[in-house]
């Protein structure tokens, strides 16, 4: 019971920020109810025992990826009023997606009542059951090769996305950090001894 | 009548659960404002100064600057909040507890004593990084809400810090877990017992001086404090708060110290582990006497002691350097700690595959 209650509770306040994203003014605003949404997914997460999973979300989106969301959006100023100036135009394509996914939903809560269990059966796990754990074996045991490649791909990417972005611009006046590290006193200070201008 | 230990044991969970947190809190706040009063009497005493030395403790002699947290605290109390004309009053307003709040909350997962926290948590490691992580939008938030420049300014540099030595930080915390071989922080300390060169920081001393110098820069601590850098952007992030809601960055920003303080501690110097453990047997005549034998155990004492060492070395450091410029910030971060990093977790692995080392995998 009182785990219902919170679950709708999140869900409320999912729903809430997930349309604030969209129907805000300020791209700023949304930005946030971004972060709002990742917070209340990784809370309805760790109500189905998924805390690794939770844990990670707040930490990727909220800790890295919506910090430079943030960043961009602070930074660049957007005009609200020119990126809205499409929305006649495309909405249809709005309305598809929505469908769709109404009708995704709907197929989920259709099966469930014709007697067929998506999950299989899902039983709760005992107390002492790690999620954690189990997923770091079942990630490095039997999905040890998707994940390397995985990780070639992220690499991969990386470096494209810096070799697309970095231009050598001609006249730029850049330090040169091994000089500056390698500079002794000796080169920029000259100690003169004098003697005293007043007798002592 | 029943005794303390039953009465306590009769309370249902969660009220156990608050008086936990109520005690960590209390604890920690009242941490906070004497570690202020320590900053300023430790680079005092470094600068050939006295520090503070007006206010006593309700008027008792010999207690000199005992007194000075709670006369700043009534002071910022007393003082008016302004906020700016064309501020964002929301955003202006939340900021403050955004930075506040997870610097307590991490306290959670932290194994205070010997086989207890408040939440014994088996991804402590993960809660951990990803609430230091939040903290970011505490500083972000004020600096673009103060519609001001220098905040603004304040608020960009701290962005960018923040998300390249987190990098380094979770790096470094991987070569910890690789030799736990949980994310549980509990049994991160457990492992390491033994005598002191089995604490991570032999065998991992690489990661625990990235570890050190990025959670220097991720309190935005000097010499990493280009974020408030008063000579070039006033007070940078919190330029246009004042009172109590500039008293609550400040509070943010010691409490985040002690948590990296606790965190180093535990991480690479055995936590509530006593070091004279692998030295007196556990049997020995030394751990029966009545003080102490309790002194030379284990316990919240040596976490203690350990986090005050590094309190300590964060104000030493303030009062040693000058600030780093900007771009030896990035450098340091992205072109020499992640490096650093990746080296050795290849090195850890190495040593790992031929047993070298107290690896538990």
């Amino acid at each position: 019971m009182f785990v219902e209650i919170l679950f709708y509770a999140f869900a409320a306040v999912l729903l809430v920020s997930g349309l604030t994203v969209i129907t805000s003014r300020n791209p700023v605003y949304s930005a946030l109810s971004l972060v709002l949404c990742f917070v209340t997914s990784a809370a309805l997460w760790l109500l189905i025992e998924a805390e690794f999973l939770a844990i990670v979300l707040v930490l990727v989106y909220v800790g890295a990826v919506m910090v430079l969301f943030l960043f961009v959006v602070m930074m660049l100023n957007v005009n609200v009023e020119r990126v809205r100036s499409g929305f006649t135009r495309h909405v249809w394509l709005g309305v598809l997606v929505t469908l769709l996914v109404i009708g995704e939903i709907v197929g989920v809560v259709v099966a469930r009542q014709l007697g067929v269990d998506p999950t299989r059966g899902g039983v709760p796990l005992a107390p002492g059951y790690s999620n954690t754990t189990e997923l770091g074996v079942a990630l490095f045991t039997r999905f040890a090769y998707p994940i390397e490649l995985a990780a070639m791909l992220l690499l991969v990417a990386i470096v494209a996305a810096i070799a697309l972005t970095m231009r050598k611009r001609r006249g730029l006046r850049v330090q040169d950090i091994s000089a500056q590290v390698a500079v002794r006193a000796s080169e920029r200070i000259r100690i003169v001894k004098m003697d005293a201008e007043r007798p002592q | 009548m029943h005794s303390l230990p039953q009465i306590w044991n009769a309370l249902p969970g969660f009220v156990q659960s608050l008086a936990f947190i109520l005690a960590v809190t209390i604890v920690l706040i009242l941490s906070v404002a004497y570690l202020t009063l320590l900053e300023r009497k430790i680079i005092g005493w470094m600068q050939l100064r006295r520090g503070p030395n007006r206010v006593r403790l309700f008027g008792i002699p010999n207690t000199e600057y005992i007194g000075q947290p709670f006369a700043d605290v009534v002071k910022l109390l007393l003082k008016e909040i302004v906020i700016p004309a064309r501020a964002n009053g929301v955003l202006f307003r939340i900021a403050p507890a955004l930075a506040l709040i997870p610097a307590f909350a991490t306290w959670a997962v932290i194994p205070v004593a010997p086989g207890f926290a408040i939440a014994n948590v088996d991804a402590g490691l993960l809660y951990v990084l990803s609430l230091t992580s939040v903290g970011v939008y505490g500083v972000i938030l004020a600096g673009w809400a103060s519609n001001s420049k220098y905040a603004f300014l304040g608020a960009m540099r701290s962005a960018a810090q923040i998300v390249a030595y987190e990098i380094a930080m979770g790096f470094a915390l991987v070569g910890v877990l690789m030799a736990a071989g949980s994310l549980n922080l509990g049994v991160i300390v457990e492992h390491q017992r033994g005598m002191v060169a089995a604490w991570n920081w032999f065998w991992l001393f690489p990661l625990f001086v990235v570890y050190f110098i990025s959670g220097v820069a991720e309190t935005n601590r000097a010499p990493f404090d280009v974020a408030e850098g008063e000579s070039e952007i006033v007070a940078g992030f919190h330029v246009e708060y004042s009172g109590m809601a500039f008293a609550l960055f400040f509070l943010a920003e010691y409490a985040n110290m002690i948590l990296i303080a606790a965190l180093t501690a535990i991480f690479f110097f055995g936590g509530w582990l006593s070091p004279f453990d692998g030295y007196i047997a556990a049997g020995s005549a030394l751990r029966e006497l009545p003080v102490l034998g309790l002194l030379i155990g284990d316990g919240t004492h040596w976490l203690l002691v350990k986090m005050l060492f590094f309190l300590i070395v964060f104000l030493w450091l303030r009062a040693t350097f000058p600030r780093y410029r900007y771009d030896q910030i990035m450098r340091l971060g992205w072109k020499v700690l992640i490096p650093v990093t990746i080296v050795w977790i290849a090195v850890e692995g190495v040593l790992c595959w031929f047993r070298i080392g107290p690896w538990r995998a």
